[in-house]
């Protein structure tokens, strides 16, 4: 063959192979269009029940959407002028009433309210969901204690329409305990119908069905791949959703979601990295919008039990050490809120808060002399592979950072599988990770993480007495009320913990999500999935 | 041939049998501990053992395997915490997808490969041979998911001639009713061309990035195998007793030179078959590489031993194919069981 044949047929191959294809979505599909919802993320559920045995985070958004609980938030708008949701608003979802006592709160149902097959809502059904919640075991019961709401005692069926919750005591997290995700209320006989003698909760059923009274129902899923989920037609939570039906597509490779969002192909796409999200902001021909996580932070953790960590001289040298201001621009993209350099002392009673620490090398030398290690340590920080874009990069820069102070850090990659194993062992070093708490209260952070009863969330092993006794007082005085003491104790612990800075924090990440222009009704919710029922296309 | 597929099969017992023992302890011997990965981030050290005892894993290793052993005797592979879903149905599901994938890609593969290789073995040294060398070079270096985004970013982000890299079928089709779970086929059973052309416009793409991956192999063999015919004695008596070019390299000379090329394209089928996780990942493709690599990170042990499993009886089964094959192509091979 000769060389121009050769090229002549290579030319003719490449058109023969450029075979042309529309979009996906041709101009008769339109209509349907309008009212259905793509979204692409990298993962999808693997149980579409939230009380399964392991079920994901992508579970808790189809559970989310597809039952309905007691009562919900109201909105408000949020830092960036999007909806956000209030937590100290309740609105009634599957309750028509709420009436708060002293020792219980009795709710009445909506009395046309029916489940997805039909059958009425009653009592019944809510006692048996609520039952269910708390017997499981497993992360609903654990979520369910956070508001102490602990046995089934507790929850009384009044008359067929008419339910009532009892206090095991005080504590001013019971109620917002049952606006979470875990206590859905679940189609009672349907889920009977398919329970087995080993299985008396029928979690194998709801597994794979949805079984609620919710504004969606799933109606195919292929695991690892699609769901699709239909509008329930019939639902008396809240006026009917103007999405008919949400398609939720798996795409693993980053650069493909954000190729689909900006071909128009895709509506929401959430989980890209920061980098794409601050190109496609300033591209502008999508809408992004960027919310602070509630109650929650990335922070550097040391382990207080045992040396270098366990001097404070130390940590706080460590504190003046980290780079805080480069992981912000060269980490982040700017997308987080920064959690240093503020002021001396707490000027609120609100967390996350900014420490007063920043990158002052010269400080952190000084007190690492004081502190009997001129000459630095070596140690390692470990973090999280599975969140590694963030974490790998933040890792390097402490490194170096750390390096000039004369401690040497060795890498520690942890596997996702494997790193809650390792961080329950509390005896890593130095480490980073986020912590981000559904109950958006101060103390309740503070319980998980700081307090000396030594929670799983006390990753530090810290111990101090003067913090329980803080801590204690102002759920106390959550629970009578008494706002000026629980301000104080507030200020007091969350001065405490700059102070002795077991650990550091850095700064609030942002979820991320983007949209195409047409789509509007994005909320924020402490679950930080996505909620269907607010959503419309132009 | 009869007894020699039989005996074949009898042999892989044993080897099985390993890959059975051999997969899980190799998974128990995992660092991670799915126990404390499925309780989720916010669970106690009680709600782990809950989850512990739930998933069996609390019991010593040996009653793990024996409850494993009886419960494959039953075909229950176990069921996938990633997925939700039992593992036999998952693999049924994915397997398919990837065989179609792959199949694809290889034929694509061999329609410019083994022609290439021939070229270049008639006039080595030529312009084609260097082409040759260069196109096959250039394929095999450039890793899969580079290639693949590279392909989407042109074809779909760029010209929008190729469909949205959204795995099997775009959002709006459905899927034929399921035969051999391959989609090409399937559609084309059902009489529903507009299903077959929607998944064959979705497969472009992927099965390219597949091609251009494993030109090389089959292409430098297919030269090496020719060259090493076309400089034999019958070769030259073809030649000099004046029978066309065509006829001596096509009838004589490939004929003879195919057996090292099917032995290089079996291991080639099954290497991608199980290595294609990149193109799945680039492609949202729904296959069973990514479905293992997903079970891996997580500690999910079940889809692993059922992948491996699946692999291994893949496997013996191909091998077998080409040994069959052998005796067709050349009446002179006898393959001994």
């Amino acid at each position: 063959m000769k060389r121009r044949d050769f090229l002549k047929s290579t030319a003719a191959l490449a058109g023969a192979s450029a075979v042309s294809a529309p979009a996906i979505f041709s101009s008769a599909k339109a209509q349907t269009r309008n009212e259905t919802l793509l979204i692409v993320s990298e993962s999808g559920p693997n149980n579409v029940d939230i009380h399964g045995v392991g079920t994901n985070v992508p579970g808790y958004e189809v559970s989310w959407n597809c039952y309905d609980r007691l009562i919900s938030h109201e909105m408000k708008t949020g830092p960036s002028g999007q909806p956000y949701y209030d937590k100290d608003k309740f609105k009634m979802e599957l309750a028509d009433d709420m009436n708060v006592g002293d020792m219980s709160a009795t709710f009445k149902l909506k009395k046309n309210a029916t489940f997805q097959d039909g059958t009425p809502v009653t009592a019944k059904d809510v006692k048996w969901s609520l039952d269910r919640a708390v017997t499981v075991g497993g992360f609903p019961t654990f979520q369910m204690r956070a508001g102490s709401l602990t046995k089934a005692e507790q929850f009384v069926v009044v008359d067929d329409n008419t339910f009532r919750v009892d206090f095991a005591k005080k504590d001013r997290l019971t109620i917002p305990d049952l606006a979470v995700v875990v206590p859905a209320i679940y189609n009672s006989e349907l889920v009977k119908k398919n329970a087995t003698e080993k299985d008396p909760w029928g979690m194998e059923y709801t597994k794979l069905n949805t079984a609620g009274s919710g504004a969606y129902k799933v109606t195919s899923w292929t695991a690892g791949s699609e769901v699709i989920m239909e509008r329930n037609e019939t639902w008396k939570g809240g006026p009917l959703p103007k999405i008919k039906r949400v398609i939720w597509r798996m795409v693993p490779s980053a650069g493909n979601r954000r190729a689909l969002l900006e071909r128009g192909d895709a509506d929401i796409s959430y989980e890209l990295p920061n980098k794409d999200f601050v190109e496609l902001k300033s591209a502008g021909k999508l809408n992004i919008i960027s919310t602070p996580f509630s109650n929650g932070c990335q922070y550097i953790g040391m382990n207080v039990k045992n040396p270098p960590f366990d001097n404070p001289k130390v940590r706080q040298a460590v504190a003046y050490a980290l780079p805080y201001q480069k992981i912000m621009d060269a980490v982040l993209f700017g997308l987080g809120k920064p959690l240093f350099g503020g002021p001396e002392k707490a000027v609120e009673a609100a967390w996350p808060l900014a420490h007063k620490y920043n990158t002052d090398m010269a400080k952190a030398k000084a007190l690492m002399a004081e502190a009997g290690y001129p000459n630095g340590f070596e140690t390692t920080i470990s973090f999280d592979l599975g969140f590694a874009t963030v974490n790998e990069p933040l890792c390097v820069l402490v490194q170096e950072s750390l390096g000039q102070i004369g401690i040497k850090c060795e890498i520690n990659k942890i596997p996702g599988a494997n790193f809650r194993t390792e961080l329950n062992k509390k005896t890593l070093p130095l480490y980073t990770n986020v912590f981000s708490g559904w109950l958006d209260y101060p103390e309740y952070f503070y319980i998980w993480c700081y307090h000396g009863n030594n929670s799983i969330f006390n990753t530090m092993g810290y111990q101090s007495k003067d913090m329980d006794a803080l801590i204690d007082g102002a759920v106390t005085a959550a629970a009578a009320g008494d706002k000026a003491a629980w301000e104080k104790d507030v200020k007091g612990f969350v001065d405490l913990a700059y102070t002795d800075i077991p650990r550091i924090p850095l700064f609030q990440p942002y979820s991320n999500v983007a949209m195409q222009k047409n789509v509007s009704g994005y909320a924020y919710w402490f679950h930080r999935r996505l909620d269907y029922r607010g959503f419309s296309k132009a | 041939m009869l007894t020699l597929i039989f005996k074949r099969m009898l042999m892989a017992i044993p080897s099985l049998i390993g890959v059975v023992i051999v997969t899980f302890l190799l998974t128990r011997a995992l660092p991670g501990d799915p126990a404390a990965y499925f309780a989720g981030p916010a669970a106690t050290k009680e709600a782990v053992e809950q989850i512990r005892v739930k998933l069996g894993l609390d019991q010593p290793l040996i009653v793990q395997f024996g409850r494993y052993v009886t419960d494959l005797a039953k075909g229950d592979l176990g069921s996938s915490l990633t997925t939700g879903q039992p593992v036999a149905k998952e693999i049924r599901a994915r397997l398919p997808a990837s065989a179609e994938l792959t199949l694809l890609g290889l034929i694509v593969s061999m329609a410019v490969a083994i022609p290439l290789g021939i070229l270049a073995a008639t006039k080595p040294g030529s312009m084609i041979d260097h082409a040759c060398r260069v196109i096959t070079t250039a394929g095999v270096s450039l890793p899969v998911f580079f290639t693949g985004l590279i392909l989407v970013y042109l074809f779909y982000y760029q010209l929008g001639w190729a469909p949205a890299p959204l795995g099997r079928l775009d959002i709006f089709t459905s899927p034929p009713k399921s035969i051999t779970g391959l989609y090409l086929i399937d559609s084309l059973l059902a009489g529903n061309l507009e299903v077959f052309w929607a998944s064959l416009k979705q497969l472009i793409l992927p099965a390219l990035t597949l091609a251009i991956f494993s030109l090389a192999p089959i292409a430098r063999m297919t030269r090496a195998a020719m060259l090493a015919v076309l400089a034999s004695d019958f070769v030259r008596t073809a030649r000099a007793s004046g029978l066309s070019e065509f006829t001596v390299i096509v009838t004589y000379a490939f004929r003879n030179a195919m057996l090292p090329v099917i032995t290089t394209l079996g291991m080639v089928f099954s290497f991608l078959l199980g290595a294609n996780v990149l193109v799945e990942k680039v492609f949202a493709w729904p296959g069973i590489g990514s479905f293992a690599v997903e079970a891996l990170i997580a500690s999910d042990f079940a889809p692993v031993q059922g992948f491996v499993l699946t692999m291994a009886i893949m496997y013996v089964a191909l091998n077998l194919l080409i040994d069959v094959l052998y005796g067709l192509i050349d009446p002179r091979v006898r393959v001994e069981a």
